[in-house]
């Protein structure tokens, strides 16, 4: 009964015996495995991106993109570029803005509705249900849900904060330019939310419950116990959570498009960098910004990796 | 029950209440408003005077409806497919192979699913068309590999490194070839994985708005997401709502009925990649 023998041998030996025995294609078969995926990321994301960075080193247009001409740093430094443009640097300041507010907002009520989450309580399954819903409607659809509800004349958020009593005058969420941003934050946290909340439930599910015994026992304050012990130890968890966020919420396009479309007071990174390419018709000054937007992604994800000391990746 | 209990368990209830009310009032809201006809629909009512299917009979009248539903599912169905295929493969070399490289491939993986989708935006626009795929649905779902093979490939080969090792030994020792293996042996056992990686492509491919608004040009090739967000009515200034919200409320039941009945499978698919990191 070799092969028994052979078979309680773990990992490694076999890897050996596998080289030795077999034939050499299974020492070739990862790449062989690979290549479906290597192919593709080589087509969809490497070529597109490098493409990109080197557009916007040239004065590209979106009709003859083929007499694209070296330009150098002409986008980025020259008169009128990106780093002279006021439109550019609201947009910069407008996207981390927007990410500041909704990611803290975010983490705060999704903390909430973990903490509930966690508890037993009848109907549970019912509520996490019910809180996945914002995550699965479509984004464009959430706008459009939202525009609706806050539609200045027939909106029925003016009507039931009239009828509370908490306005006294029909507010223009959706047109007003102070109002913009807020209604933006507004709709983006209730579209977010539950994915924030699923992951900070899933770190909590993984708590060892030891240590709620012990320190219900001494007859510590839940509050103390939530700062003192359930903060500390899902910190891993939640920063992982913020950088999956805070990430999104950089490359926010779709729901200002939609809500607000290029407006100023809302204006994204992204939005500006599709209306230069497509509507303007600049895909060398368009590249740039896209550039600097994945400059500006990578930095901070590093920038956030090594600050919070987070591990991606393998355990 | 003590008084001090009692308040605070109808406290939690409350906020339990709350919770509920805000996660599900603005589709409730979408629903009874496709549901009002005529000055119906201008008047906030919280409950529908009178059930009217109009506005489910005017957005397949007014808008090319219908062909953006089967090209939205053409689009989601091809990109699952796609990327399933395209993912096992990957997965069984990462997960269950020794080469060079695996962990740099890994994070390279990872690194691609933080790309924002403008950042790759022209190169995409330019390989779209010197492929010949401009304003076709194949441009769609070659582009959408960018964001679904990401988590695919993650999703499936934290799985896939926990299946026992005996299998695959017993099948070596058998003679059987590594497609063998994959297809016969980890396939079989990699359901529930497969059915969540699936989910998830899938609703990112039905929900995706950036590429389907710049890589189409014609009504006959938009999807859903790209037809609701440009219905227009008689004027700019009067959106078409109730056929607005009737799209909104057809393409998202199915949405919901999914996340309802695979929530479990979705969420540790969304969790996976997080939180084990």
């Amino acid at each position: 009964m070799s092969f028994l023998r052979v078979l309680a041998i773990p990992g490694q030996a076999l890897e050996r015996l596998a080289g030795r025995v077999l034939p050499a294609s299974w020492r070739r078969s990862p790449w062989l495995f690979l290549a479906p995926m290597l192919i593709v990321l080589a087509v969809v994301a490497a070529w597109p991106l490098i493409r990109t960075i080197w557009l916007g080193f040239t004065d590209a247009n979106l009709l003859q993109m083929d007499k694209a001409k070296w330009v150098g740093l002409d986008n980025y430094t020259g008169k009128g570029g990106l780093l002279h443009q006021k439109e550019w640097w609201l947009s910069v300041k407008n996207t981390l803005w927007f990410t500041l507010l909704t990611v803290s907002i975010e983490t705060v009520l999704g903390m909430i509705v973990a903490l509930v989450l966690h508890r037993t309580f009848p109907g549970r399954g019912i509520v996490r249900a019910a809180v996945l819903i914002p995550w699965a409607i479509p984004t464009v659809v959430s706008a459009k849900m939202w525009s609706w509800m806050l539609n200045d004349q027939f909106g029925v958020i003016n009507h039931i904060l009239l009828g509370l009593g908490i306005i006294d005058a029909p507010k223009a969420w959706t047109a007003d330019p102070a109002l913009l941003m807020p209604s933006l934050v507004m709709v983006d946290v209730w579209k977010t939310t539950p994915f924030m909340s699923l992951l900070i439930l899933a770190a909590l599910q993984m708590l060892p419950k030891e240590c709620y015994e012990a320190a219900q026992l001494d007859g510590v304050h839940p509050v103390k116990v939530f700062f003192r012990v359930t903060l500390p130890l899902i910190r891993p968890a939640l920063m992982v959570a913020i950088i999956f966020r805070a990430l999104d919420a950089i490359r926010i396009f779709d729901l200002i498009q939609v809500l607000n479309g290029t407006r100023p007071q809302t204006m994204s990174m992204s939005i500006f960098a599709r209306q230069q390419l497509i509507d303007f018709q600049e895909v060398g000054y368009g590249s740039a910004a896209s550039t600097l937007l994945f400059f500006i992604v990578a930095l901070l994800t590093v920038v956030y990796v090594v600050a919070g000391r987070v591990k991606l990746g393998e355990r | 029950m003590t008084a001090r209990a009692a308040i605070k368990k109808s406290l939690f209830y409350l906020l339990v209440a709350a919770i509920v009310l805000y996660a599900v009032f603005p589709f409730y809201y979408a629903i009874i408003s496709s549901l009002k006809s005529g000055t119906e629909l201008f008047r906030p009512d919280l409950f529908p005077m009178s059930w009217s299917f109009d506005n489910y009979v005017g957005v397949f009248r007014d808008n090319p409806f219908a062909t953006n539903i089967g090209n939205s599912v053409i689009v989601a169905f091809a990109t699952v497919a796609l990327s399933l295929f395209v993912g096992l493969t990957a997965a069984y070399a990462l997960a269950r192979m020794r080469f060079r490289g695996r962990s740099f491939l890994l994070m390279a993986v990872l690194g691609v699913s933080m790309f924002p989708q403008v950042a790759v935006l022209s190169g995409m626009f330019q390989l779209i068309r010197a492929l010949g795929f401009y304003n076709h649905l194949y441009g769609l779902v070659l582009s959408y590999m960018i964001f679904t093979l990401p988590f695919t490939v993650w999703v499936l080969t934290t799985f896939m490194r926990d299946l026992p090792k005996e299998l695959e030994e017993a099948a070596i020792l058998d003679g059987a070839s590594r497609w063998t293996i994959l297809t016969r042996v980890f396939m079989p056992l990699m359901w529930p994985a497969l059915v969540t990686t699936g989910l998830l492509a899938f609703i990112a491919a039905w929900n995706e708005f950036l590429f389907a608004l710049t890589f189409t040009l014609t009504n006959n090739v938009r999807t859903v997401p790209v037809g609701i967000a440009l219905m227009s009515g008689a004027s700019a200034h009067e959106l078409p709502w109730g056929n607005i919200m009737a799209a909104s409320v057809i393409v998202t039941l199915p949405l919901v009925g999914l996340v309802l009945i695979f929530q479990r499978r979705i969420v540790s698919g969304l969790t996976a990649g997080a939180v084990k990191g």
